[in-house]
């Protein structure tokens, strides 16, 4: 299988830790991505709010350049990506009449009808491969993760559909496979607060900071995700969180390739673990890993 | 359908409205039976002056006037938890798309007016830049929305870490976005 | 040499409005075979009659066509007048001439006209009628219900205290089903055992009837009036005989299942009674779940048992047997537990649902008549309580509305307050469907006696933390969110019909929709029946339903039984499909098409070769006359009788040569 690469905007930024530690884990487990040339924003959740067919146009055009690298399919590790890559699609195969106002805002025909993957579910199939086998290095035994899968990775079910929208497991499987222990808590599928970070950023903190509670009460370590605006939330606002609630919260939260990367036995500087706000380290360490 | 704002002086529902707004989110708005599972689940309900089972009601009834001048659908996170849950297949989030894009066109008072702001805020950065170049993103919403000092406390720990570039993303694509832009505003006005 | 009659209504100014009806008469006196035409106001009145029984005789005609309104208003009227007059009662056709005629146009030459070509049509086809003999089948007196709880038992009552020998089947191993769970009932609030019991006893105590439980219907043959039925007797592994139902064996028994009579809530054995007023109240041994069986190890209950009963040689036995007509009362079951993950349903323990509720409330229920929570065994001090859960659905594949619910939850809720006096009640609901009789005030009775409180709106999550269930819901016509703490939440779960009735309708051919439910002959007027004859449908099965409607459900089934069955002889009409067996080639592709099973394989030996072949025969008494097999023989061996292929080109053709009468335009 070869993928077309699709990082999106804030990889290069603000979510730099998510592209090196993904880099790297998709070498180590021998999965081939190529990054799209010259792709665009998807448009993200503005694209939507302010016109249906921007929202559609923005992806159709990295999906019709997607196509024409003739790969196997997309994959994204950013869940609004993901999402709007996907529903791109769905929207365009229900509607003729959506399909030709989108060619001609491209400019060009819409051939882009590729399979779009979120990276979990590509960890997923490879753990299912058996690619993880004799791997991995770090002992992470003892580690308890939270895995937080936040809204757009599980809903809605039928443009998402690679895993249950109430109670998901993908990224506990992953937790499991590198030999640490996933968390059982009612938080998983909870939004974050996404967007309105910039506009209304006390709701932020508070729907982050009843999903950090939680997690903390569940008796995790860590926190997983595989997003980074749900990590931008969790992570770069947690100061602000414990100040609003009171509560000293101090739960890391780390990017699934960057759990699988230290399982495989990298270094947290490789992985970009020092860039985040709340340092893992300190609780890593306390969970018995060494790092 | 009718009613009586406070002054005492009729309102009258807008056929035409209900069909406009099932037409632009492409999702049946009639059907919903006013279960207020949309509602129940809402992670930002609290926030708004109106739920969005409300919110689905006045569209039903026609009342254009007062469900535009709602905060409910500017508030929407598009978390999907309604679409996911709802009994009736409606596309909840689509409807709010929808009432936002109306709200624009006709001028209703945004509240809060940070959210517009910020979506026409993302859009002027992508089709000056092709992808989103953070720093300018967060330095002009800023500006416009009066809250200078937002996040800056952030800003001297992501510089360092390299989180966040002071220049631009390199895209060679910038001009065909902003082509799509102009093309998809033509092709909406018709 | 064809003698046919003609006679034209005006049905008053129901025809005669729009068709010129004298010219229509005038012009079928011209057409070849027809000797005599006339018109009338009123063909079925009695004069009408008359009229057309006299010109039988005066003419001697060989057919008849009334050329008035649809066969399905009066062809039995005329068949009955023709046949008194001395002619064969399938000589006479009927011309529609109102219902596909005058009352669907408004131009008088166009209608005129088309009457006409369409009397044209039928005064060809009757020329080519044959005489044809009504079919007489004869009646096996005996009745077979398949489902043993109320519905099942009251159809039993009715049939044999109307003098039926009749057969009752239920799988499990004692009758009562889902009434027997039940606590108290709405909206009475009678205890549901006592007076589901008397009804058991008095039907198994019944010379007349015969049940079978721990049995299934295995295969079903035949048709209305002759069933073959096999029932699978499942291996008990106990003589009912010897057994005194001293209990030893269960006590004894070390293997544990969890209970289906107590949802789970608690294990029984795997020999074991269901519930302590099953009839039989002797026990059985589930061999998927003894040690015995499966593993070859303990005996304990042969050991101890002192009468001697347990016999591990036991063995399934199929008794065969003839009915006339069957009932079908398999009942319901709930929707499975995986569709409502958002409210933990089948991961929460304390996240129940509305049966397993019943049995707590039950004083011979696991917990003894206490309402606990399952996790802790605590009494709950707030219990929530979901309506609409599986229903009016769309999302979850379930819109229709289970209609027992919104009651038996306002029941539940109050059972609830009667117990636990302090507790706090809360119902989330969209609608409240009270429509029986007495129940409006029932629900009434919920707010105002017991402080039940009512929210509208659906939850839209439940999860858990510390022990507490947290409820996210809302009321709608307040406007609010609403979370509430609670130790208990009960849904009330969508109905749907019991495990396997897919595969038993088609057993009994016999339709059903994509939920399992049976499918009635006619929604509203014939909601016992099916389009199988002889077959006929009592209680939920059919669609969810509350017990009195179930009751007279199940009466008007047994009704309809007892009509079937009380001819000696049942008479079919002849319009059924013939087998020409000289031109039969042996394909049974009619056989693969018929929805009734009506074709059947007779030995023959070839005239030619003296070989013995098999060659296809519908049996009269079952064919229905859809004439599904006709386009399906090849070599052209079927025909239906009444519909005759040569009849039926024979109005093609009249149709494609517009008939002139003569001296027109030549």
């Amino acid at each position: 299988m070869k993928y077309a690469f699709y990082p999106g905007c804030s990889l290069d930024s603000s979510a730099r830790e998510y592209r090196e530690s993904t880099e790297i884990v998709a070498g180590d487990l021998g999965i081939e991505m190529e990054e799209i040339p010259e792709w665009i924003c998807c448009g993200s959740t503005p694209a939507h709010m302010a016109s249906k067919l921007l929202s559609v146009t923005l992806p159709a055009y990295n999906l019709v350049r997607a196509r024409a690298m003739g790969v196997d399919g997309v994959v994204a590790p950013c869940a609004s990506c993901y999402s709007r890559l996907k529903t791109a699609n769905y929207r365009i195969a229900q509607s003729d009449d959506l399909k030709d106002k989108v060619e001609r805002a491209l400019g060009e025909p819409y051939e882009g009808d590729v399979p779009v993957y979120h990276v979990l579910e590509v960890l997923a199939m490879a753990l299912d491969e058996g690619r993880l086998e004799g791997k991995l290095q770090t002992n992470l035994a003892g580690l308890k993760v939270a895995g937080y899968y936040g809204c757009l990775l599980v809903r809605p079910p039928e443009i998402t559909g690679f895993d249950d929208a109430e109670d998901p497991q993908f990224l506990d499987r992953v937790t499991r496979a590198i030999g640490a222990e996933p968390v059982e808590w009612r938080h998983k599928v909870e939004c974050c607060g996404a967007a309105l970070a910039f506009t209304q950023t006390d709701v932020v903190l508070k729907l982050s900071g009843e999903i950090l509670e939680d997690a903390q009460y569940s008796g995790a370590h860590v926190i997983s995700v595989a997003c980074p605006l749900c990590h931008s939330n969790l992570d770069l606002r947690q100061r602000d969180i414990e100040k609003y609630t009171g509560i000293n919260l101090e739960i890391p939260v780390l990017y699934v390739t960057e759990l699988l990367g230290l399982a495989l036995g990298h270094s947290a500087g490789e992985l970009g673990l020092k860039k985040h706000s709340i340092n893992p380290i300190p609780a890593l360490k306390r969970a018995g890993v060494k790092v | 359908m009718s009613d009586y704002d406070e002054a005492g002086s009729q309102k009258t529902g807008d056929p035409d409205f209900l069909d406009g707004i099932e037409s632009m989110s492409g999702t049946s708005v009639r059907t919903c039976y006013q279960c207020g599972k949309c509602s129940a689940g809402c992670p930002v309900a609290y926030a708004m002056d109106l739920l969005p089972s409300q919110v689905m009601r006045l569209c039903q009834l026609g009342l254009k006037e007062e469900v535009l001048s709602s905060s409910t659908f500017w508030v929407c996170a598009s978390c999907e938890t309604c679409a996911t849950r709802c009994p009736r297949e409606i596309e909840i989030v689509s409807v709010m798309d929808a009432l936002r894009q109306w709200a624009t066109r006709e001028g209703f008072v945004d509240r809060p007016r940070e959210v517009p702001i910020f979506v026409s805020t993302f859009i002027k950065n992508l089709g000056w830049f092709g992808r989103l170049y953070e720093a300018a993103l967060v330095g002009v919403y800023n500006l416009r929305s009066g809250h200078l000092a937002k996040d800056m406390d952030k800003a001297p720990e992501m510089l360092l870490k390299g989180k966040i570039s002071i220049w631009p993303p390199k895209v060679r694509g910038r001009g065909e976005v902003r082509n799509i832009i102009k093309r998809v505003r033509e092709i909406e006005k018709e | 040499m064809a003698r046919v009659g003609v006679f034209v209504c005006h049905c008053g100014s129901n025809i005669a409005a729009t068709v010129d009806v004298r010219t229509v008469a005038e012009a079928a006196s011209h057409f070849p075979g027809v000797v005599h035409a006339v018109e009338y106001k009123y063909m079925c009145s009695d004069p009408g009659q008359k009229l057309i029984a006299e010109a039988i005789r005066k003419h001697e005609l060989t057919g008849v066509v009334v050329a008035a309104c649809s066969p399905r208003m009066h062809e039995p009227t005329f068949r009955r007048l023709v046949g008194k007059a001395g002619l064969n009662p399938f000589l006479v056709e009927m011309a529609n001439i109102r219902e596909h005629c005058s009352w669907v146009h408004d131009d008088r030459g166009e209608a005129t006209a088309k009457s006409i070509e369409t009397l044209r049509m039928l005064v060809e086809k009757v020329r080519r009628n044959s005489p044809l003999e009504e079919i007489r089948v004869p009646v096996t007196k005996r009745a077979l219900v398949i489902g043993g709880g109320i519905a099942g038992i009251q159809a039993g009552l009715d049939l044999v205290s109307a003098g039926i020998e009749t057969i009752l089947v239920e799988r499990s191993p004692s009758i009562g089903g889902k009434m027997a769970m039940l606590d108290e009932t709405f909206p009475t609030l009678d205890c549901s055992q006592c007076i589901l019991t008397p009804k058991m006893v008095e039907f198994s105590q019944h010379p007349l009837a015969t049940i079978y439980t721990y049995a299934e219907v295995d295969s079903v043959s035949g048709y209305v009036g002759n069933f073959k039925v096999k029932i699978r007797q499942k291996a008990k592994s106990v003589d009912h005989v010897k057994c005194t139902a001293c209990g030893l064996c269960i006590e004894k028994c070390p293997s544990k299942v969890p209970s289906e009579f107590d949802r789970e809530l608690v294990d029984r054995k795997a020999i074991y009674v269901p519930f302590p007023q099953a009839v039989p109240d002797k026990p059985v041994i589930d061999r998927e779940h003894c040690i015995w069986f499966s593993k070859g190890k303990c005996g304990v209950c042969k050991e101890v048992c002192p009468a001697e009963a347990i016999d591990y040689d036991d063995s399934d036995r199929v008794d065969e047997h003839e009915v006339g007509a069957i009932v079908v009362a398999t009942g319901y079951d709930l929707i499975e537990r995986s569709l409502y993950g958002e409210y933990g349903y089948g991961k929460l323990p304390d996240v129940i649902d509305g049966l397993q509720f019943e049995r707590m409330c039950s004083a011979s229920g696991p917990t003894g008549g206490r309402i606990v929570r399952p996790s802790d065994g605590e009494v709950p001090k707030t219990v929530v309580f979901i309506q609409c859960v599986g229903s009016r659905d769309d999302s979850k594949g379930r819109p229709y509305c289970s209609r027992i619910c919104c009651m038996y939850t306002a029941k539940h809720s109050m059972l609830y307050k009667h117990k636990v006096h302090d507790g706090k009640a809360y119902i989330f609901y969209i609608d409240v469907r009270a429509g029986g009789k007495g129940y409006e005030e029932f629900v009434k009775r919920a707010v105002d006696e017991d402080r039940v409180v009512y929210l509208r709106g659906r939850v839209s999550r439940v999860y858990e933390r510390d022990g507490t269930l947290f409820v996210k819901g809302a009321d709608t016509l307040s406007g609010h969110q609403i979370e509430i703490r609670a130790d208990l939440v009960v849904l009330a779960t969508g109905v749907t019909s019991a495990d396997g009735a897919k595969e038993l309708a088609q057993k009994l051919r016999v339709g059903f929709d994509k939920y399992g439910f049976f499918t009635e002959a006619h929604p509203k007027l014939r909601p016992v029946e099916t389009n199988t004859p002889g077959v006929f449908l009592a209680g939920a099965c059919q669609a969810p339903k509350d017990i009195p409607d179930t009751v007279s459900q199940a009466g008007a089934a047994a009704s309809k039984v007892l009509g079937l069955l009380s001819a000696d002889e049942l008479v079919r009409e002849p319009l059924v499909a013939r087998v020409n067996e000289d031109l039969c080639i042996s394909c049974f592709a009619c056989e693969s098409v018929c929805p009734y099973g009506a074709p059947e394989r007779v030995k023959r030996k070839d005239a030619v070769t003296g070989v013995e072949i098999e060659k296809a025969y519908v049996n009269p008494g079952v064919c229905e006359g859809c004439g599904a097999c006709l386009p399906v023989c090849r070599p052209k061996a079927m025909d239906l009788m009444g519909f005759s292929d040569d009849q039926m080109y024979s109005e093609i053709n009249a149709l494609s040569e517009p008939f002139r009468v003569k001296g027109e335009g030549e």
